[in-house]
């Protein structure tokens, strides 16, 4: 039995981390291999924590990966990346968008927002790759291509070729027109060089 | 939702398992579908709706909607309908008769039990609803098994004239898997055949068809044994073997590839002599069940030696970090390694409301207000009870708001004999239970002061329609109700009903204020709609003058998403009290110029934004 693949996308209700979870659980499904996707996401549309797992492999039988075992870490949020980084499995990566959601119980002083969660990620060991998809999306022209930017800054981390992901990301916009497909393309690419960048400085 | 074209048959798809469920009942030509929506359960009937040659509806409450699927059921059509674990308490009292009567057209429950309160007031097993309305009860394990299973409890009803109950949890509702659809076959019923004795339940014609439910008790206690939704699965590894169903089943298979197992999909009646069998293969039985020991104590009693919550856990999900460590225990192995290290800490992030929610300028405003105890109700605003507000002191079910409220008042002790009562209720809330209990009220010359937020929408679970909003489940036009006839209909005099802007803080405030001192029922109507319908509509955005703030946080206190601190400091004031400060900005890309925090602002240093440079959206949305 082939292995199991386990993806972990994480941030906050209403970033997007579902549908891009679903288009990696597309990509997979296109490839041939069997896919659950599930989240653990309780009132997720108000703004709380979102967790989204994707499993894939020849056969996957419990849709959520066990603590300790994700291969990668796709997130959204800052603070949300280091909440889950006992996740992973060792040497496992994360890719992180540099973006800090401050939620109103921090703005409230009830709570302190984590002041550099990058160096407190790296203490534990995993290896993560921080880029700030929100400025690559706006330089781009529009800050909802954000998605696209973070399905990009994975692509070349799954056990598949980034242009079968690419081709599922598209295919969400052919109906929208030739211009906004052309953009997601360009937000995509420039997710996969940002985090290509940002790999090779750490090398 | 609008009608769409279906899938055609044979293709594979990405299903969550309430997608798949509303493939099969369409395939199954069900003819009426009814629900109310409730997390995790809501997508069955939305999806439902987009299938054509049906009728479908969002009932009032779950009751109804079980009885909409009964009537069609009795006139000989299939019918379907579906409800959150908490749902089915409601619509119980039908389910119980139900099951005396019997169904015509094959007539499927789906219950979605919230295992691990993603979003609920408490957990249940419905799985109990079959051992004590002897009924029959299917509990798939992934999407394909959800489909599946539905295709099959249609047929099963209709064999014994037997409700069926496809117990189903948020793992397998909201879980997306693949599923390959089949073809729709039509149905078609007879139409209604009058029989009293079947059909009117008083004592003398219910009495005699207790035997009947007895006598198919028997005969199901047959059929589970030989389906073929529970079997055995041999294994290489014999000190333990397993009796799952649902989700469980897969962690099971996760967790434990080599032991045998039973699998459970036609879990009520439990078929015994199956799980005898699956005893007399292995050293050790561990049944695997969420939430209760349903299957375990009815083993038990039957003599079948079995383990289940001695070692495992009552509560939450049966997840492989879970039973891993729980059967290496069992078998005196040292726990395996999960994790390289403990999760970090890092701040709570509850759930929010929304930026310029209507709901906000509510709660600052009862926030505002002294000596008052407030009972809540289900739904967004039930966040009220949260941070910065906290303006809301009880919450238990459906509708429960205004009858603790009247117990409240009755009930008062000497702490708070001054205190004033109020009740805070949703739209779709109190039309689903609410009413009753304001009638109550009335009727008992309660003095309380009821606020009915009506923001035109089933909020919590996506912004569903309802009877307030005047839409039907396909969003197309239906009879609007008027909150505020409705309430003098139930007897609230015309002088105790107002109807306010949530938007405007001093109007609520004195409204609330005044109410509250009047020993009577007063309703508080606030009539503005939900953020994420389309009802809604955006005014321009606010900015703060940095050089204007004073740090007085008066705006953090309304609550909204869209305000962030920059800076703190402190003061000491003349009195030589010492203050903190906070400096905010508004995130003006997501301000939608509800005015609610200007309105507490004293230095006015909130205003309109103005663009530097002019605004340009792409249309048609871009984001993935």
């Amino acid at each position: 039995m082939s292995q199991t693949t386990n993806i972990l996308v994480v941030g906050i209700g209403g970033q997007g981390v579902m549908t891009a979870t679903e288009i990696l659980a597309e990509a997979a499904i296109a490839m041939g291999h069997d896919a659950k996707k599930t989240e653990v996401a309780g009132m997720a549309q108000r703004g709380g924590v979102v967790s989204s797992h994707l499993r894939f492999g020849q056969r996957v039988l419990s849709p959520q990966i066990t603590p300790g075992t994700a291969d990668v870490l796709l997130g959204f949020e800052s603070a949300e990346t280091m909440r889950w980084q006992h996740m992973l499995k060792p040497g496992a990566i994360t890719l992180m968008n540099t973006a800090r959601l401050v939620p109103p119980v921090v703005e409230l002083g009830l709570f302190d927002y984590p002041d550099d969660p990058l160096a407190e990620i790296r203490k534990t060991g995993n290896k993560v790759v921080a880029f700030d998809a929100t400025s690559i999306a706006q330089a781009l022209g529009d800050i909802r291509l954000g998605n696209t930017v973070m399905l990009g800054a994975i692509a070349d981390h799954l056990p598949f070729p980034a242009e079968t992901l690419l081709d599922c990301v598209l295919k969400r916009f052919q109906k929208k027109g030739e211009k906004l497909v052309e953009l997601n393309r360009r937000a995509f690419e420039a997710g996969r060089a940002a985090v290509g960048q940002a790999e090779s400085a750490l090398a | 939702m609008a009608v769409v074209m279906p899938a055609p048959a044979a293709s594979r798809h990405l299903m969550s398992g309430n997608e798949a469920v509303a493939r099969a009942v369409w395939e199954s030509g069900v003819k009426v579908a009814a629900a109310y929506p409730g997390t995790p359960s809501t997508e069955m009937m939305e999806v439902v709706s987009t299938y054509p040659d049906l009728y479908a509806e969002w009932s009032v409450n779950e009751k109804v909607s079980l009885e909409v699927a009964i009537g069609a059921s009795y006139a000989g059509s299939r019918a379907f309908c579906c409800m959150k674990h908490v749902g089915m308490n409601v619509a119980s009292d039908a389910l119980m008769t139900l099951t005396l009567t019997g169904v015509v057209g094959g007539l499927v429950i789906a219950i979605a039990d919230d295992v691990g309160l993603s979003s609920s007031q408490n957990e249940q097993d419905s799985r109990y609803w079959g051992r004590f309305a002897h009924v029959p009860v299917f509990e798939p394990a992934d999407s394909q098994e959800a489909y599946a299973m539905t295709l099959a409890a249609y047929q099963l009803s209709e064999q014994f004239q037997v409700p069926v109950i496809l117990r189903m949890t948020t793992r397998i509702n909201h879980v997306k898997s693949l599923v390959t659809v089949g073809e729709r076959v039509p149905h078609s019923g007879a139409g209604f055949q009058k029989e009293p004795a079947r059909f009117v339940m008083v004592p003398g014609n219910a009495g005699k068809r207790i035997p009947l439910m007895f006598q198919r008790d028997g005969e199901l206690r047959v059929a589970t044994e030989t389906s073929p939704l529970n079997f055995i699965e041999d294994g290489s590894d014999k000190r333990v073997g397993f009796i799952a169903s649902g989700p469980a089943y897969m962690h099971v298979k996760e967790s434990f590839p080599n032991a045998p197992v039973l699998k459970l999909g036609f879990s009520w009646p439990v078929p015994v002599e199956k799980c005898r069998e699956l005893a007399t293969l292995v050293d050790q039985v561990v049944v695997v069940e969420e939430v209760e020991p349903l299957v375990e104590t009815e083993l038990k009693a039957k003599g079948i030696m079995v383990l289940g919550k001695e070692i495992l856990p009552l509560q939450g999900e049966l997840s492989p970090n879970v039973l891993k460590p729980a059967i290496a225990r069992l078998l005196g192995e040292p726990a395996p390694a999960m994790t390289a290290f403990a999760p970090m800490q890092v701040f709570p992030r509850p759930p929010t409301m929304c930026v310029a929610c209507p709901h906000l300028g509510v709660y600052y405003t009862l926030s505002q207000v002294r000596n008052l105890n407030i009972s809540g109700d289900i739904g967004c605003y039930t966040l009220g009870a949260g941070h910065p507000w906290q303006a809301m002191d009880t919450c238990v079910s459906m509708g429960a708001s205004m009858g603790v409220a009247l117990g409240m008042d009755k009930g008062r002790g000497e702490s708070d004999k001054d205190k004033r009562i109020v009740a805070v209720i949703g739209d779709s809330t109190f039309l689903h239970m609410g009413m009753q209990g304001l009638l109550d009220m009335v009727y008992n010359k309660a003095n309380v002061t009821v606020l009915l937020l009506d923001n035109r929408a089933v909020g919590m679970t996506g912004g569903q329609d309802n009877p307030g909003n005047g839409r039907d489940i396909h969003g197309e036009e239906a009879p609007r109700i008027d909150f505020a006839k409705l309430v003098a209909a139930l007897g609230v005099k015309d002088e105790r009903i107002h109807v306010v802007n949530p938007y405007e803080l001093p109007v609520l405030f004195k409204t609330i204020r005044e109410e509250v001192k009047v020993p009577d029922v007063s309703v508080i109507i606030t009539d503005q709609p939900c953020v994420l319908i389309k009802d809604y509509h955006k005014l321009k955005p606010f900015e703060v003058i940095d050089d204007k703030c004073t740090g007085c946080g008066n705006c953090i206190d309304v609550g909204c998403p869209a305000i962030h601190v920059t800076r703190r400091g402190k003061e000491v004031k003349a009195s030589g009290k010492e203050v903190d400060l906070a400096f905010v900005r508004i995130e003006t890309s997501v301000c939608t110029g509800c005015g609610l925090c200007v309105q507490p602002c004293a230095p006015k240093a909130i205003v309109h934004h103005v663009p530097t440079a002019p605004i340009t959206l792409l249309k048609g949305g871009a984001c993935a």
